[in-house]
């Protein structure tokens, strides 16, 4: 990955202690993947910030690089990658997602 | 592709449980290609390694398949 692609993914990951690169926007997700996510944070009150991939082919590759992750949604807190919408829902459910946050 | 998916699992963590399953009838008004999947793996290699990298493991497994002809893949892990 080249360095200009990984500072690009990284100021956005940054830009927000809870970031969530998903296909759509929160008010209007473009799959039922992203729409959980979004649904989720949503439920547990927690501000995020979000990048629609659909938006930029090459940071739609490029994430899925970084992150060594071949899908989205791609959720980031405090700029490490958490997971995709199976995990974010298996730590909702457990309370691990809300102690992440806090930290 | 469902037995070829599971053959690739099974050779990727010898001795695992593999249970799969297409679920992209669930989603008919999906607007992208590629089929919906459900795996449960049951590997006690899986111990001792967090959620993100047991799902990145198998999604290394499945890489080809990842391109093009799955478009989601549902992952439950356990380790027993």
């Amino acid at each position: 990955m080249n360095q200009e692609m990984k500072k690009i993914i990284e100021q956005k990951i940054n830009s927000s202690k809870v970031f969530l690169f998903m296909k759509g926007t929160p008010e209007d997700p473009q799959c039922g993947f992203s729409a959980q996510v979004v649904q989720i944070l949503d439920d547990l009150g927690i501000e995020f910030g979000s990048f629609d991939i659909l938006s930029d082919e090459s940071i739609r590759q490029g994430i899925k690089e970084y992150s060594n992750w071949p899908t989205i949604p791609q959720l980031y807190i405090n700029g490490k990658f958490i997971g995709g919408c199976d995990i974010v829902r298996e730590l909702a459910a457990s309370g691990e997602l809300m102690e992440l946050i806090r930290k | 592709m469902l037995n070829r998916i599971k053959q690739k699992l099974e050779a990727a963590f010898p001795g695992a449980k593999v249970q799969i399953a297409d679920t992209s009838a669930g989603h008919v008004t999906h607007n992208s290609a590629g089929a919906h999947l459900a795996v449960l793996i049951i590997y006690k290699g899986f111990a001792g390694k967090s959620l993100v990298e047991q799902h990145q493991l198998v999604y290394a497994a499945l890489k080809e398949e990842m391109k093009e002809q799955v478009h989601a893949l549902k992952i439950k892990t356990r380790t027993e």
